[in-house]
């Protein structure tokens, strides 16, 4: 059964264009793109990278360190320190580029992937294993950096997005034009959420109260084992124009395009101006998660295709060709990352396991009656053991 | 009549009056939900609020109940405590995924870091006449989920205190509104008194042969039996069990070791309804008072039927009183 629509209905408009053939292998004409897969910077008629090369140099070193962050959370994983790891390989230069756009007072709702822009929000990456580990199921505080819990139901966090700038709304901290109080919310989603229903209700609620949020799809072309043509028939990120809200879509492998155009649909939110659809072009480069063998269902051309736009290599490339870098740079932020590795290694092994009576606890705000008796009979039946503890 | 300081009022008006007096004392309440604003509502629980408070606190919102519910979890992540009215009971299950995943997990994913203070109204029980899935008693599912609490109101002063104290909790509460007492009797509210605690049920009418419990619709129904049995000379004790999740047991028990016998009533289903877990309770902790097995009167164990019938799927008075005389004579 063919994908492709074929034959013009008469009366119901223009027929789909092809939306994954040849003509959009590489994103579309309308991808927004301001560093080439080679490294080199272009221009684009409405997107423009205004900050200077210490920030690509920051960049650099963010997607080098997260690139690292997975790696050896990979690595744990292989090694039995985690139960389950969710890889961002080839992910780095969206989540970079998202993460840097945000504002203090910006607060992010994720998926299970976001390790980039965790990274850039400031949560400890130690933090974030915890959950694949399987002794919490996020330890961090998201009021100490505005960064939310990571939500495993896909597509969830999309809703909760849209309600919390409401909230915005409501506080006044909205198109006050203070560039310190005025916020927005960025909601973390992936292709295969694009068809639940809850991101679609999300879509028409920000869009219904124009609330301040900016729904940013990692389009990494596949939903575990399904590929992007089994979720939509038009490019993702026109289905924004449907909901009345304006869609992008950026080369989700070119950090300084993403951080560009997230920049400016966040500030558009900030204004006032409502929601925005972003969809970064990206590829997943590695596994869906470490339970996941790609090998059943893509073809390996198809990742070495995509690895010739490896996000971190371009920036390499241009800080190489224009002097911006040199070697001591880069051996630098490799030490750095080499570091970072041992410190999650070491860190990661040294997780405590929780406590088994503290299931109990924060099941509601103070313990049910029923529950302190459960408790309590769980912990004289331990106690009931010879030699326990 | 009402005498001085009280007034006479329905269950939807002491509703209405406690969503008020609750956006009067919190700014952060907002209430949330499809046509509760100009409307007030398809019962007209939310009657002239929005008119009062504004739209930024009275949202009407798209008809999507996953959407409804989902943003409020934002909302109250934002710090504001919001009361969402899913319009018919048969609705709520788009919002199913949000409430068992979202709403009862986050205070517990975060360890308490997080506090989820919504209010989930849903208009329950069935006797209005209408079509298919405007008659459900869903209840059972939500006490089934940990971190959710499920109450449910049974009269009109309840109503008024109830809906305030569970806004009040910062837990999340499912709150059951018996949709046919909405407009029937009226009582007598107190706005100076005290309430009870809302997470507990209380006896509503003493007796001394055997213990008929009830929630919801079917507490009008446990007191009218009551009522009737008392003409043949027989004591039933009526406890309105006001919180299903969680159980308040400790009246229970003590009612039920004074007489030997207990009859659960609801609407929902008898089969892994409230009762079953009732029951089982009872007895486990009331085994050597009991005189006959605790007996369970619902609805049947069929989807909700063409409304013609309902009176004949719906448990009432009589099939109250058809368990009690079978308890009573086992």
């Amino acid at each position: 059964m063919s994908t492709q629509s074929s034959g013009e209905t008469p009366g119901f408009g223009p027929d789909l264009v092809e939306v994954f053939g040849p003509s959009q292998q590489d994103g579309g004409p309308e991808l927004v793109q301001l560093l080439t897969p080679e490294g080199e910077r272009v221009e684009h008629p409405d997107f423009s990278f205004d900050l200077g090369d210490d920030a690509i140099l920051g960049f650099y070193r963010d997607m080098v360190l997260t690139r690292r962050i997975d790696t050896e959370a990979t690595a744990l994983q292989r090694h039995g320190e985690l139960g389950i790891w969710a890889q961002l390989l080839g992910q780095e230069a969206a989540q970079i580029g998202a993460g840097r756009s945000l504002r203090p007072q910006d607060f992010v709702f994720p998926t299970y992937r976001e390790h980039g822009v965790a990274w850039c929000k400031g949560v400890d990456p130690l933090d974030l294993l915890g959950l694949f580990r399987g002794v919490d199921q996020g330890s961090w505080d998201p009021a100490d950096n505005n960064f939310g819990l990571y939500t495993i139901v896909i597509g969830a966090q999309t809703l909760h997005a849209t309600g919390y700038a409401m909230g915005l709304q409501r506080d006044g901290v909205v198109g006050t034009g203070d560039p310190d109080r005025d916020a927005a919310v960025i909601a973390h989603f992936g292709d295969g959420a694009s068809s639940q229903g809850d991101v679609n209700e999300s879509f028409i609620f920000a869009a219904s109260y124009n609330a301040p949020v900016v729904f940013f799809c990692q389009n990494n072309q596949w939903a575990i084992s399904e590929p992007i043509e089994r979720q939509t028939r038009i490019p993702l990120y026109q289905r924004a124009l449907g909901f009345g809200f304006p869609g992008v879509r950026v080369d989700g492998n070119d950090v300084l395009a993403t951080y560009a155009v997230t920049q400016a649909a966040l500030q558009r939110a900030r204004d006032g101006q409502g929601p925005t659809l972003v969809e970064a072009y990206t590829y997943r480069m590695g596994a869906h998660t470490t339970t996941d063998d790609p090998t059943r269902y893509r073809l390996s051309d198809d990742l070495e295709r995509w690895k010739l736009k490896d996000p971190i290599a371009r920036v390499k490339a241009y800080l190489r060709r224009n002097g911006v870098a040199d070697d001591s740079f880069f051996a630098d932020v490799q030490q750095e990352a080499d570091d970072l590795g041992h410190r999650l290694r070491e860190g990661c092994k040294a997780l405590p396991d929780p406590q088994p009576l503290s299931m109990f606890d924060h099941v509601y705000s103070e313990m049910t009656e029923e529950l302190v008796a459960q408790r309590d009979g769980f912990a004289a039946y331990l106690e009931s053991f010879e030699g326990a503890h | 009549m009402a005498t001085q300081g009280t007034q006479r009022i329905t269950l939807a008006k002491g509703l209405n009056m406690g969503l008020r007096k609750a956006m009067e004392d919190d700014p952060k309440v907002l209430l949330m939900g499809e046509d509760v604003g100009k409307l007030g509502g398809v019962f007209r629980i939310t009657d002239g609020l929005q008119k009062d408070f504004g739209e930024d606190r009275v949202i009407d919102s798209p008809l999507a109940e996953s959407g409804i519910v989902g943003t409020a979890v934002g909302l109250a992540l934002r710090g504001y405590r919001p009361v969402v009215e899913i319009q018919f009971d048969g609705f709520v299950y788009p919002a199913y995924d949000q409430i068992v995943c979202q709403v009862a997990k986050i205070q517990f994913r975060s360890q308490g870091k997080l506090k989820m203070p919504m209010v989930i109204r849903i208009p329950f029980g069935g006797g209005i006449g209408a079509v298919e899935h405007h008659s459900e008693s869903p209840e059972a599912q939500f006490a089934h989920t940990p971190g959710l609490k499920v109450v449910a109101c049974s009269n009109p002063v309840d109503g008024y205190w109830m809906i305030q104290q569970a806004i009040a909790s910062d837990d999340p509460v499912i709150f059951l509104e018996p949709k046919r007492q909405y407009h029937a009797d009226k009582a007598d509210l107190d706005e100076s008194a005290t309430p009870e605690p809302l997470f507990t049920s209380r006896v509503v009418r003493a007796g001394t042969d055997a213990t008929v419990l009830a929630y919801g619709p079917m507490v009008k129904s446990a007191l009218a039996a009551a009522e009737a049995a008392a003409t043949e000379g027989k004591s039933l004790e009526v406890i309105d069990l006001r919180t299903l999740s969680p159980l308040d047991m400790a009246p229970v028990y003590e009612s039920v070791r004074r007489t030997g016998h207990a009859v659960v009533a609801h609407e929902a289903h008898v089969n892994l309804g409230m009762g079953a877990e009732i029951a089982s309770r009872i007895t486990e902790q009331c085994f050597y008072s009991l005189e006959a097995p605790v007996l369970r009167v619902g609805a049947f164990d069929t989807p909700y039927p063409p409304s013609r019938i309902e009176e004949d799927y719906l448990p009432d008075l009589d099939r109250i009183l058809d368990a009690v005389d079978r308890s009573l004579e086992f």
